[in-house]
């Protein structure tokens, strides 16, 4: 079973033989990466499929888990394309770094970074230009007349002189055998018909309403066993021993075993195998393992802040400046580990018969597990197919440098052999114990305000890298700086005269990863904390205040101007005991502005009313889908802050679902209100970039109702 | 080194004792009647899912905290990862079958406004949000909160959600 059969089966399935397929080259950047790594054969994949039934089908490379590339790749497909939206639909790609490559993850195929737009918005409209071109064609030479002739609108392509129209399912197959064009024009935005137009709706919804939509955990085919693993409480431990005699007695299943992970429990469903682990007798061999908690972490991290670590950025002498008078300004921000959590716990399936393996799971970066797979079944990659499934929200979860699901994944089909397909299931603690947390930071904060300017800034941070020692540590890590620990901090918005910018980090056996916005889900905060707590020192207003610092900033600028206009800001005072607060996020390349309203109730707990968000993505190709982002990022970033904190004991996770790790629910949810502020730059990414600036914007209230900006987050916590 | 049990609080809920008693229990689930041979303490999503194949009901805790394995057992919507099968004493709906006024307005008003992002705990707000209709026909903001807060969306899709449900109520008038 290899890539090639992929997409014969997918072709065969659908298009059939009169199915215009296609395929494209990568960008540049793209090829050159692809042939740095060579080998592999060129696979002449496809991106866009139209059927004789005038479906087009769009094979979107990224995976769909709620942020919305199966509409947006779409939208760009077919706006090229004049297409029917009606008739669009999007599916997977297959896992092939050649032609799916993302060019803004160094040519490995993978979604993450919020990158699926931007790198795909020149792509995807060429390859529906493309389809276009060779559509035309061919009625061209059915109808014997110029192809300049005709035009092509809603999936009908027309020639006027001669009164002569067809529908798109009626060329495909003469058009598959045309030659590709190579150089196709795209639109002039002035003519987009789809792209940024309200009303084009997502792909995925009905299925998502009705129970149809397919996840892995949804997978079942016969003789499958289902698999739970069970872990070590302790990052760092291993298996000692154990003993499998009273879970084997448990009816439904089947077998235990030991990986590498932990112990395995095979059985006919997911509750035998439940029941299984349950009995299991496990000696850890703990040597090695974690033994500090939270708390002696921070404390430690606390006491190295007290110091300057590398310089990430430097702009004058800070020292000087601190020393030079005016009003001095501290604070220290700790935040803690989080889970990411999403709603489907992680979870795959894979067929293995000992030479060949098919998996199908939620995978976010597709060569890296691809690789993985291959390497712990030992076989060449081209031995194994990636089938990228819907998956339940990921929040950055799904896409882990190690690999270790697909890894785990291969383990437990190797380990009760070829032939017995498995469903590896992830419980929700096991999710919450799991690790992969968005890391333990302390943020140490020293600033000066002189004759009513900030005069001097200084960041010292402490936490852990993610990235050192694996394979993004060529992309993210420079001269000892992992740009994912200081990104937003280390380049701010305002001018400063004197600015540094310093980080250390700690190695532990507690692994850590991106989650939904990655550095800013802690500099977002802290920085914009500060700058508003100088500020408040200062005399100024919150908005004109930082508006007053923005000159080099433009964008951000718009933003906040944009979102202090929908809010009506006229300061942090509001009536019925509420206050505002705001702040401002640039990430990964797209700004966005939020002002938060907030009251204390009845326990003091925070209560968030409403959050005005101003968004500035480029083009925005669906404005509904990035109004949805912002809302769901506002959402997450809230929830987190409030409420959300993985706290480790001894080394191991003293939290396990959720009802200690706490989420955002509905009653919590305040009102939200969008604006976009309209662009002409390339689009940018919009899944991530709503969640930073909710934190410090309910923060910035908060010191406006009578309280401190929380030093430690989450801002409530258990007494 | 220490001897210690791996942490499985959703399934020691129940226990775990090996050799638990079995029977076929008889149940109708989406108006047919179904045999399962299965422990007694199954929970009711473990049969669904994988006794017989209904896997629009989706697993998020297994402890009735989060929602996503919601169905009806006489229209009443309940956490069927947290109901034994023996425990099963009414007939059971699940998304797949849902019907009715109800029904069909939630999911007309769900993707009009495109609520879903994942889509993964949706089966259980669309069957959460139809009981609520079935009670209240007019909810206000109030009324949806109460009635939802138990069905958590990791993506926050609960502002549309909201609107959903007002939007909902509205074709219900029409």
């Amino acid at each position: 079973m290899g890539i090639e059969d992929i997409r014969l089966s997918r072709r065969s399935a659908i298009g059939g033989a009169g199915a215009l397929v296609i395929g494209l080259a990568l960008p540049a950047a793209g090829r050159a990466q692809g042939a740095a790594k060579a080998a592999r054969p060129i696979d002449p994949n496809a991106y866009v499929r139209i059927g004789s039934d005038d479906v087009v089908t769009v094979f979107v490379k990224h995976i769909e888990f709620g942020q919305g590339p199966y509409t947006g790749l779409a939208t760009l497909v077919a706006e090229e394309l004049d297409a029917d939206w009606a008739r669009v639909r999007a599916e997977a790609a297959g896992s092939n770094p050649a032609i799916y490559g993302n060019v803004s993850l160094g040519g490995i195929q993978g979604t993450g970074g919020s990158t699926a737009i931007a790198s795909s918005y020149e792509l995807m409209r060429r390859a529906g230009a493309t389809a276009r071109a060779m559509l035309v064609q061919a009625a061209a030479a059915e109808w014997n007349v110029p192809p300049a002739q005709i035009s092509v609108e809603k999936g009908v392509i027309r020639h006027k002189a001669s009164g002569r129209s067809g529908r798109f399912g009626e060329f495909a197959a003469a058009a598959a055998k045309l030659p590709a064009p190579q150089d196709v024009k795209l639109k002039d935005p002035k003519d987009f018909q789809l792209i940024g137009k309200t009303g084009v709706r997502k792909v995925d919804s009905a299925d998502k309403t009705n129970g149809k939509a397919k996840f892995a955990l949804d997978i079942q085919t016969p003789g499958m066993l289902t698999v739970v693993v069970a872990r070590p409480p302790r990052f760092g431990a291993k298996i000692g021993s154990f003993d499998a005699a009273d879970a084997l007695k448990v009816r439904g299943v089947k077998a235990v075993k030991a990986l590498p992970s932990g112990v395995a429990v095979y059985a006919t469903g997911m509750w035998p195998a439940l029941k299984g682990r349950s009995a299991l007798k496990i000696q850890w061999d703990e040597n090695g393992a974690e033994a500090r908690g939270s708390e002696e972490m921070i404390a430690q991290f606390r006491a190295m802040a007290q110091k300057p670590g590398a310089v990430a950025a430097k702009t004058g002498d800070v020292d000087a400046a601190l020393a030079a008078g005016g009003e001095l300004v501290e604070a220290e921000y700790v935040f803690p580990f989080l889970a990411h959590a999403p709603m489907e716990p992680l979870d795959g399936y894979i067929e293995w018969d000992g030479k060949s393996a098919l998996a199908r799971f939620g995978s976010q970066i597709q060569t890296l597990d691809h690789a993985a797979l291959a390497k712990a079944l030992g076989v060449p990659m081209p031995q194994v197919k990636i089938e990228t499934m819907l998956a339940g929200g990921s929040f950055g979860r799904r896409a882990t440098a190690v690999a270790h699901f697909a890894t785990e994944l291969a383990e437990a089909a190797k380990a009760i052999g070829p032939g017995t397909p498995v469903k590896l299931v992830w419980t929700r603690e096991d999710d919450i114990h799991g690790g992969y947390y968005r890391p333990l930071f302390v943020h140490r904060m020293r600033g000066a305000v002189k004759d009513g300017q900030v005069a001097a800034w200084a960041n010292d941070i402490v936490g852990q890298s993610f990235a050192k020692g694996t394979p993004f540590e060529a992309m993210m890590v420079k001269d000892g700086v992992d740009f994912g620990m200081i990104e937003g901090a280390h380049q701010i918005p305002y001018d400063i005269p004197a600015f540094r910018c310093t980080v250390q980090d700690d190695p532990t056996p507690v692994t850590t990863l991106w989650w939904r916005s990655v550095g800013h889900t802690h500099t977002g905060y802290a920085v914009e904390c500060f700058v508003d707590q100088l500020l408040e020192k200062a005399g100024k207003d919150p908005v004109a205040g930082r508006l007053a610092m923005m000159a080099k900033a433009p964008r951000a600028a718009g933003v906040l101007r944009a979102v202090a206009e929908l809010a009506r800001w006229n300061g942090p005072t509001a009536a019925n005991g509420r206050a505002r607060g705001v702040a401002v996020v640039e990430s990964f390349n797209s700004y966005v502005a939020q002002i938060a309203e907030v009251s204390l109730d009845e326990n003091g707990e925070p209560k968030v009313h409403k959050i005005w968000c101003a968004v500035d993505c480029g083009v925005a190709v669906n404005p509904d889908v990035v109004r949805a982002q912002a809302e769901g990022g506002i959402g997450y970033g809230l929830g987190h802050a409030l409420y959300a904190e993985v706290p480790l004991v001894k080394g191991a996770a003293a939290v396990s679902n959720f009802n200690d790790y706490r989420s955002l629910r509905i009653m919590e949810m305040p009102e939200i209100e969008v604006v976009i502020v309209p662009s002409a730059e390339p689009p940018t990414g919009i899944g991530e970039p709503g969640v930073p600036p909710v934190a410090p914007a309910v923060a910035n209230a908060l010191a406006r109702l009578g309280r401190q900006r929380p030093a430690r987050l989450p801002m409530v916590r258990p007494a | 080194m220490t001897l210690i049990a791996p942490s499985i609080k959703c399934a020691s809920v129940w226990g775990a004792q090996p050799g638990y008693s079995q029977m076929a229990y008889n149940i109708t689930v989406n108006g047919t009647a179904r045999a399962v041979d299965v422990d007694e303490d199954t929970p009711l999503l473990w049969v669904i899912r994988d006794e017989l194949g209904l896997t629009g009901t989706k697993f998020g805790c297994g402890a009735a905290m989060c929602g996503a394995c919601t169905v009806h057992m006489d229209g009443q919507p309940l956490r069927s990862c947290s109901l034994p099968i023996s425990a099963v004493s009414g007939e059971i709906t699940t998304i797949e079958a849902v019907d009715g006024p109800e029904a069909k307005a939630v999911q007309q008003a769900w993707v009009a406004r495109d609520v879903p992002q994942c889509g993964y705990c949706q089966s259980g707000q669309v069957m959460s949000a139809v009981a609520l209709l079935r009670e209240i026909p007019k909810p206000t903001d109030k009324d949806i909160d109460l009635a939802m807060n138990g069905n958590i969306c990791r993506c926050a899709t609960y502002v549309r959600i909201r609107a959903a449900i007002h939007d909902a109520a509205k074709l219900l008038e029409a």
